[in-house]
């Protein structure tokens, strides 16, 4: 059992580091490094239930006989433009938070938006 | 036992990345990943997915996020700031799926439900049915065209929201300017000019043989979309963005993306006025072969001019907007703080 | 054409957000849209009509046979979520064009309608599909357009809310695509009929189980259900007018329809409602979200707030009458979907006039509005009373049968706390209404005018809508309680 499931166990870490790394850190483009290899390693999930012992790359050629599945590869191909398509966005939306609020660290940009609320709400009662 | 090897890596990687402070590390290291996992695709006999993933995880994704990272800054703050919660979802979530794990098919086993269900009609009879050896290929542009025709969307769709994000009405004057300084920095590289124009060329004759190549070997529009762009941003990178635009100017790239998807969508659409379902090639010609042929021979021209363009755009604005930092404090005052 | 219908709904605003790109013309582009959007609503009305006489209708994409290609599967209850999708989606964009001028700067116009066309898509896609990895695509397309479409909101705060809806909502797709890949795992199979069918055999093992709870904790992020509904106020409020009625009226509906297709039709009943205690778990987080929701709204100084809170709440009524999984109860769910659409749609397109008058939604900048916009002031009233659920607006149509449902149950304690909820609703919604008609204006001399036409006429539309439904339940009823009942798999 060891031995058949050790793979999986190995694939399940490193998506769990990868999510460790998007909650817990605050700096935002390590957020979007994280969810990276989050996504990343919810793709080598599915290429490895893909694989067959002994089989080959499902590219039809003859004298084979024994061939990985190609369905999951397939997916897999979309889910990575998925991933790329939005960490593009997500990395410009941090360029404009910058540009913005000058800091792309979680807890300042909090600050800065309750300490927003509070004089805005302080100037309104006052009026 | 090399995946063990290149896994007990990633691991390794992974962790690292945790721990650096410094991002321009972490970037480095989350390309190293993409490439290391790119690997193991390799041993797991997913060569498309690998050749995918070389050219996006470690590529384009890791050139976005250095490009960032000098607008940004390359210091992480040392707070950590909720470690607790996050060790509590994460350790939940990854032993509620090790549980999953317990009653799984054995890694490599042949009998796992997904070997026997419908990947056997896409192994055996895709021959007959298609007409193409790469079965990836098969599965992608037939089979589930419509899953590739949502892939396509999506980055179609990410490149629109970076230009709603990032893109400036640029003026004459400031590409001028920029122009100036940009001419008198690049002038240092003229070795490494020279030889970028040599193989530029080169780079895009190998964009074509990898689009044409996609139905016999790994290949095909989206990895041959990123060759392309890859080789206009090497040209961007060495003569200047603005140099670059001359050449190839944004609203005609913005152009080719929507065409990009018109031609995928506009196959569908010939397909049902032959009286066809929606993507079905059969009938776009008398023979039902020559037909799956030509539908996938031009949606894979529709993946492969979205994508490249797509990817070209998403790199200028990134570019661009770094440049209008640098050389001119842009006016943010109007955008931030109301 | 008639047999293309399925795919025709979600291609004809897919085709033409690109063909926007091209036209460049922001008038043009507009009208446009505009085309594109009213044909898939009429679309749908004939998908709707066809379903409800003839039954299911399969469409498979390619020509290829179900397991192996992609099939569009439209029953009753997705027919019934397309027609609200595009319906809404139709009556938001003809006020688009006056709206954005004040709050989107000019040269982004294209862009504006080309991703509004695509996160339509996303969303019509995520319903009409068959297959589950075709729902990941499309959730992203509709996701990725949504977090560009908030992110055009005036202040910085829009980056951000984008931002964090960007994390939550890329890890709630995420945990949907590990759901699917266990699942697809142990079946070998990505379409839904053919999971529903293959599911059983192996609904014993942890692998399934586990898979199960993925792909609901994921459903449920993009449900914004409580306690995961974090990142939904801030990008309700700070999104462009337009955008925020747009999604509030149709975007967690769809995520409500997932959980009911994956629990319902993949999963099947009986595994869904015994393996895991759904039933208890639901019902309270539902109650719970009820009213910290509407607690929350009652202290909110912003009214695209107040509503945002609100429409957390609302999810817990839908979840609640989901939670009891009887005819009854999906009913009322389904009834309150299309209710809530048409409520949360008036709403905000009235705040959407409010902000091309006032500049702002602060409660405080509402004084005076009563005298100075009635009928604006009047649509939140009645878009109001409905979400309280006073007789005669279609909110009360949706609450009666959620209390009939719980009482047919024999759950009265809970049947009490829905309406005690409901008072909570009467709170907020007054505290808006003393402002506008009993405050006096901030300042006497600034004169406010009654919204344009562009904006009344689809603010009027809903509120009249509003009140026909509340009256005339016949055609609502008839369609939520055919989906309900073909969901159990009773026979009408």
């Amino acid at each position: 059992m060891i031995i058949g499931l050790f793979n999986h166990w190995v694939v399940i870490i490193l998506m769990m580091i990868g999510l460790y790394i998007v909650i817990a850190h605050g700096n935002l483009i390590k957020k979007l490094v994280g969810l990276t290899i989050f996504q990343t390693s919810v793709f080598i999930f599915y290429i490895s239930i893909a694989k067959v012992d002994g089989g080959t790359a499902p590219i039809l050629a003859d004298g084979i006989t024994q061939y990985s599945n190609p369905l999951p590869h397939v997916l897999i191909l979309t889910a990575i433009v998925v991933g790329i398509a939005t960490t593009a966005l997500g990395l410009s939306l941090v360029v404009r938070i910058k540009e913005t609020y000058k800091s792309i660290e979680e807890e300042e940009i909090q600050q800065q938006d309750n300490e927003e609320q509070l004089t805005k709400h302080k100037t309104e009662d006052s009026a | 036992m090399i995946n063990i090897v290149l896994l007990t890596l990633l691991v390794v990687i992974a962790i690292a990345i945790i721990r650096m402070k410094d991002l321009f590390a972490a970037v480095m290291l989350a390309g190293i990943y993409g490439l290391l996992s790119a690997s193991f695709f390799v041993v797991m006999d997913a060569v498309d997915v690998a050749f995918t993933e070389a050219a996006v995880g470690a590529g384009i994704s890791t050139l976005l996020m250095f490009v960032v990272i000098t607008m940004t800054g390359r210091k992480e703050k040392s707070i950590r700031h909720k470690p607790l919660p996050a060790l509590f979802v994460v350790i939940i979530t990854g032993g509620l799926l090790i549980y999953g794990t317990l009653d799984m098919p054995y890694f490599g086993s042949e009998d796992a439900p997904i070997h026997n269900h419908t990947s056997p009609r896409y192994i055996n009879d895709s021959m007959q049915e298609i007409g193409i050896p790469n079965i990836v290929t098969s599965v992608l542009a037939s089979y589930r065209a419509f899953d590739t025709f949502g892939e396509v969307v999506v980055i179609f769709t990410a490149g629109i929201g970076v230009l709603t994000l990032l893109s400036i009405a640029r003026t004459k004057k400031n590409d001028e300017e920029i122009e100036s300084i940009n001419d008198s920095m690049h002038q240092q590289h003229l070795v490494v000019r020279i030889i970028a124009k040599m193989l530029i060329p080169f780079i895009f004759l190998f964009a074509l043989y990898v689009q044409f190549h996609g139905d016999f070997g790994p290949g095909g529009g989206f990895q041959a979309g990123v060759i392309f762009a890859s080789a206009i941003i090497l040209y961007a990178m060495l003569f200047g963005l603005v140099t670059a635009r001359k050449v190839i100017n944004q609203i005609f790239i913005q152009l080719i993306a929507a065409l990009g998807v018109l031609l995928y969508g506009s196959v569908g659409i010939v397909s049902l006025m032959n009286g066809g379902n929606f993507f079905d090639y059969n009938v776009l010609s008398s023979n039902p072969i020559t037909g799956q042929h030509l539908g996938i021979l031009l949606i894979e021209w529709g993946v492969g001019c979205t994508v490249a363009s797509v990817i070209v755009v998403i790199f200028f604005n990134f570019a661009g907007r770094r440049e209008l930092q640098q050389h001119k404090k842009p006016s943010q005052d109007k955008e931030s703080s109301k | 054409m008639i047999t293309h219908l399925p795919i025709l709904q979600v291609i004809t605003p897919l085709m033409a957000a690109p063909i926007c790109l091209l036209l460049n013309r922001s008038q043009l582009v507009w009208m446009f849209s505009l085309l594109a959007s009213g044909l898939a609503f009429l679309i749908s009305i004939l998908l709707l009509q066809q379903v409800m006489i003839s039954g299911v209708i399969s469409y498979e994409l390619g020509g290829w046979q179900a397991p192996w290609g992609i099939e569009y599967r439209i029953d009753k209850l997705n027919a019934f979520l397309l027609l609200i999708i595009s319906g809404i989606s139709t009556v938001v964009l003809v006020a688009a064009q006056t709206s954005i001028e004040k709050e989107i700067p000019k040269d982004k116009y294209t862009y504006f309608y080309v991703l509004y066309l695509l996160s339509l898509t996303g969303m019509l896609g995520i319903v009409a599909t068959g297959d589950a990895f075709n729902v990941f695509v499309f959730l992203e397309i509709s996701s990725l357009s949504a977090y560009a479409l908030i992110a055009m909101g005036q202040k910085r705060q829009a980056l951000w809310a984008s931002y964090q809806y960007l994390i939550m909502g890329t890890i709630g797709a995420t945990f949907i695509l590990i759901g699917i890949g266990l699942m697809y795992q142990m079946t070998g199979t990505l379409n839904m009929a053919d999971l529903s069918q293959r599911l059983p055999e192996v609904a014993q093992t942890r692998t399934v189980f586990v898979s199960f709870v993925f792909v609901i904790v994921g459903v449920c992020l993009k449900l914004a259900m409580f306690p995961l509904h974090l990142w939904l106020p801030n990008a309700y409020a700070y999104a462009p007018s337009i955008v925020t009625a747009f999604f509030a009226a149709t975007a967690t509906k769809v995520a409500v329809y997932l959980l009911i297709r994956f629990t319902f039709s993949v999963f099947g009943l009986s595994f869904s409602f015994t393996t895991i205690p759904l039933q208890t778990l639901f019902m309270a987080l539902g109650l719970i979200g009820i009213f910290i929701a509407s607690a929350t709204a009652i202290y909110q100084k912003n009214v695209k707030h107040i509503f945002a809170y609100s429409s957390i709440a609302q999810i817990g009524y839908m979840i609640v009458g989901f939670s009891l999984s009887t005819v009854t109860g999906l009913t009322a769910t389904l009834l309150h979907m299309f209710n809530h659409a048409l409520m949360k749609g008036a709403i905000f397109l009235a705040l959407a006039a409010v902000i091309y008058r006032v500049g702002n939604v602060e409660l405080n900048h509402f004084r005076g509005l009563g005298r100075q916009m009635p009928l604006t002031m009047a649509a939140i009233v009645i878009g109001g009373l409905s979400l309280i659920g006073v007789p005669l607006t279609v909110g009360f149509v949706s609450k009666w049968y959620l209390l009939t449902a719980l009482v047919e149950q024999g759950w009265w304690p809970i049947a009490v706390l829905i309406l005690l909820g409901s008072m909570l609703a009467v709170v907020y919604v007054w505290r808006i209404v003393e402002v506008a008609y009993f405050k006096a204006p901030l300042d006497e001399n600034i004169k406010v005018k009654e919204a344009p036409v562009s904006f009344l006429i689809p603010i009027w539309t809903l509120v009249i809508a509003n009140i026909y439904f509340g009256i005339d339940t016949r055609l609502s009823v008839q369609v939520a309680k055919g989906a309900a009942q073909s969901l159990f798999g009773v026979s009408p």
